[in-house]
């Protein structure tokens, strides 16, 4: 097989969409996150606050969960096929509250009345909340494998599959870790009251969030052991989960000593070593079949052709600056605490 | 109901209600443009606030465009798994271009684009307007790239066998500049600048008839009049090529547009029709020979009719695909007159004064719309039964591991919630649209409307 820098081609678009989904889960998650503490907040006031701090960046956040699907879609077709008809009912209500999210933070706003703002509030939130679920229930079952048969092909037929003990774990994790990130992006953009009610609230999301990953972590290690094959194989990669608990208890410190900026590194950081424990506990598999391992959707099964894939590395190294140009570009141009004026929501 | 129609059903209705929104990005992203770029020049109060007002409207089209959207990327893999694994490595990379070169460029800038406006300089807000708008553009050629590729497969070769067939692609620049795509993606293009441009026509003509904001919707009238002139006659021209291309690449589909059966005869046109399938025969007003003459410039030249294939090689509903695309011609021709008419008026300096008229272009904003609908409808129904042509058929595409009482499911929540977001976006614009241009804050500085006017100069 051919490689570049001794890597093979497969391998590297694995890391690319491992990149861009890890992407996509550090923004959009502190969206989401933002969003379900939402009704948290009592006044009108603290609620467009809160909603403009996410306003001008939602929209570009979202280009990642496209990019990502996109790549997953052309570099590895198969899974993309397999994943999402499998995972139908979750994907398909996913889809549902990534739309009710948008506009409930594009209407809120459009008018006065009581009722249409607290509408608006309400299905901002329930979405929030939702999408961060979904994809943590998602995860979960990506991690158990899923019931894939010949022609990897799902064979299940029913509409709650997808809903396990493992799976509403990750979910409510993933919800909970969201919510501390995002009410330290919310830190970052409040003043005053709300703020120092934000380090509240921070708190008490730390607090579930480490009893729930526990139970988690927990859940994997006994029930799941195959996860941890790759480890006991290869005993450095133990640094990994070490480094994962570390940035996690980083957070809580910081946050006391009220450093929220290097704090929210932290707390992006953590997502991001989460996600490498799962691509270090899957390599090379993308979906594991609870059936029989002759079924395992890998990144040699599934990848495209290495000409492809050759064509969309260059993509990556053409766009991939450009991209984070212009992220740089609107977060300097939003950076500190949310102003609002008559554009905003 | 089976699964294969009920996927059908659902994708048709989830991409042709996406279809409403992407179109007006790219059209009035067109017409902000011009606007800001005459307010960063010449510093004239009016051209900014055509730019914010409209940039407002954009942002209620762009949002919605955006989510119906993600839903699209995702149906492929949800709805047609088989489709998905067999086209992935040549329509695949076309959709992460569209990503990365395309959509994050669009959505990067839009922040700024809504909410910068008192926080950058102008030139720099000019700047991300065009970003956006140009992001807009390229995502089309993107989209367009990859569907045209299902038209005329180019750039690839088929490997493996059974469920394990799929396309690899061997020239990612054939597979861009597939026989269809250039012409296609100029249709596109020039039937988003339409419906952009009558979107402005539609509400200046309403201020106009109204006495409300003439000054400022004369002057943005003028602008998207011209505008939409250009790129109605560009559509004709355009839609000819792309008819030239769709005799030559798929013949099937060109005759089932005219309704063609006769296997190698002189080819009518006709200006309205009825298609009888089993009779294969279209009783309607025709012009004898005048698809030859338009595809072969000689009205006995033979075309290709749907007699030349197998019964299960053509596609399915003759008629419909008759229908739609004379709707859009219909649309097209409709489109030229109006806009020569006011602009011949404009020249006579009575355009203003012909009440009528504004009326005309107050309801002319379905139009573009609707021809950019059936537009799409012919497209692919005419290329039916194939999902990418004849490589691969819709009835082998479709993801068996889903069953019917799913796609049931999502098929009506998508309505409900399609229906939801279409009443709030009606009831938004047209909120929008009777607030006016103005912000609160600039009402003293508001030209003085009609009655008002008169009632100052004692004419009342």
């Amino acid at each position: 097989m051919e490689t570049f820098l001794g890597i093979d081609y497969p391998t590297w678009w694995f890391l690319v969409v491992g990149g861009l989904f890890s992407g996509y889960a550090i923004l959009d998650g502190f969206d989401f996150g933002a969003g379900a503490w939402h009704l948290f907040f009592k006044t009108g006031y603290e609620r467009r606050i809160a909603l403009n701090a996410v306003g001008p960046v939602w929209d570009g956040n979202e280009v990642w969960l496209v990019i990502g699907g996109g790549a997953l879609f052309a570099g590895f077709p198969l899974m993309y096929a397999t994943f999402f008809s499998s995972l139908y009912i979750p994907f398909m209500l996913f889809l549902v509250f990534i739309i009710f999210r948008a506009i409930a933070i594009e209407f809120r706003g459009k008018e006065e009345m009581k009722w249409w703002r607290r509408t608006w509030d309400i299905c901002y939130s329930i979405s929030s909340i939702m999408l961060a679920f979904l994809l943590g229930v998602v995860l979960g079952n990506v991690l158990q494998g899923i019931a894939i048969g010949e022609n990897y092909l799902y064979q299940e037929t029913g509409f709650f599959e997808f809903l396990n003990p493992y799976s509403l774990m990750t979910g409510l994790t993933t919800l909970t870790l969201f919510m501390a990130h995002g009410a330290i992006y919310l830190l970052l953009k409040t003043e005053g009251r709300m703020f120092a009610k934000l380090t509240l609230l921070l708190k008490k999301g730390m607090i579930f969030f480490m009893v729930s990953f526990g139970i988690t972590t927990l859940y994997t290690l006994l029930y799941i052991p195959h996860l941890s094959d790759d480890f006991k194989q290869s005993p450095e990669l133990f640094i990994i989960p070490v480094l994962t608990f570390l940035s996690i208890a980083n957070v809580p410190r910081l946050a006391n000593k009220k450093r929220f900026r290097i704090a929210f590194f932290f707390s992006s950081l953590t997502i991001a070593l989460l996600l490498v424990l799962v691509a270090v506990e899957l390599y090379p598999n993308l979906l594991m079949s609870s059936i029989d391992p002759e079924y395992h959707i890998n990144i040699y099964n599934s990848a495209s052709s290495t000409k492809s894939l050759k064509i969309m590395m260059t993509f990556v190294a053409i766009g991939g600056p450009l991209v984070l140009g212009y992220t740089v570009f609107v977060y300097r141009t939003f950076k500190g605490k949310v102003r609002l004026d008559e554009t905003s929501y | 109901m089976d699964t294969e129609i009920l996927a059908r059903i659902q994708f048709a209705f989830t991409v042709a209600f996406h279809y409403i929104y992407p179109p007006l990005s790219i059209g009035l992203g067109l017409l902000m443009v011009i606007f800001e770029s005459i307010y960063v020049r010449t510093k004239k109060k009016e051209y900014h606030i055509l730019a914010k007002f409209w940039t407002k409207i954009f942002a209620l089209t762009f949002g919605i465009g955006v989510v119906t959207g993600i839903v699209m990327e995702f149906e492929f893999g949800t709805n047609w798994a088989v489709y998905s694994r067999y086209v992935g490595d040549v329509f695949g990379s076309a959709l992460a271009a569209e990503g990365i070169f395309a959509f994050a460029l669009e959505s990067g800038f839009l922040g700024v684009l809504l909410f910068g406006w008192n926080r950058v300089k102008p030139w720099v807000h000019l700047v991300a307007t065009i970003g956006v708008f140009l992001g807009s553009m390229f995502s089309a050629i993107w989209i367009v790239v990859a569907n045209s590729w299902q038209q005329t497969p180019a750039g690839y070769h088929i490997v493996g066998e059974g469920m394990n067939a799929r396309a690899e692609i061997t020239d990612f620049w054939a597979m861009v500049f597939n026989p269809s795509s250039v012409d296609r993606l100029n249709h596109v293009w020039l039937g988003a600048f339409l419906a952009g441009a009558f979107l402005v026509l539609s509400v200046h003509a309403y201020y106009l008839v109204k006495g409300r904001y003439v000054e400022i919707s004369k002057k943005a009238f003028k602008i998207a009049l011209v505008v939409a002139t250009i790129f109605s006659l560009g559509q004709l021209a355009s839609g000819h090529s792309s008819a030239e291309g769709v005799s030559k690449n798929q013949p099937a589909k060109l005759a089932a547009m005219e309704g063609h059966f006769d296997k190698n005869a002189p080819a009518d046109m006709y200006l309205m029709g009825w298609v009888d399938k089993k009779e294969e025969r279209v009783t309607g007003i025709k012009i004898p020979g005048g698809l030859s003459f338009l595809m072969h410039y000689d009205f006995d030249a033979p075309v290709t009719g749907l007699s030349a294939f197998p019964i299960d090689e053509r596609p399915g509903q003759v008629n419909a695909v008759f229908q739609f695309y004379h709707i859009m011609v219909a649309i097209g021709m409709t489109l030229i007159l109006l806009t020569c008419l006011a602009v011949f008026f404009w020249f006579r300096k009575s355009l203003f004064d012909k009440k009528w008229l504004l009326w005309v272009f107050v309801f002319a904003a379905i139009l573009p719309q609707i021809a950019n609908q059936v537009g799409w409808f012919t497209a692919e129904m005419g290329r039916q039964p194939w999902v990418v042509y004849g490589l691969l058929r819709t009835s082998e595409a479709f993801s068996q591991a889903v069953t019917d009482n799913q796609i049931l499911f999502s098929l009506i929540l998508f309505l409900i919630v399609y229906t939801l977001l279409f009443l709030l976006f009606v009831y938004l614009l047209n909120k929008k649209i009777k607030h006016g241009p103005y912000d609160e804050s600039e009402d003293d500085d508001r030209p003085l409307t009609k009655e008002i006017a008169e009632v100052i100069t004692g004419n009342a």
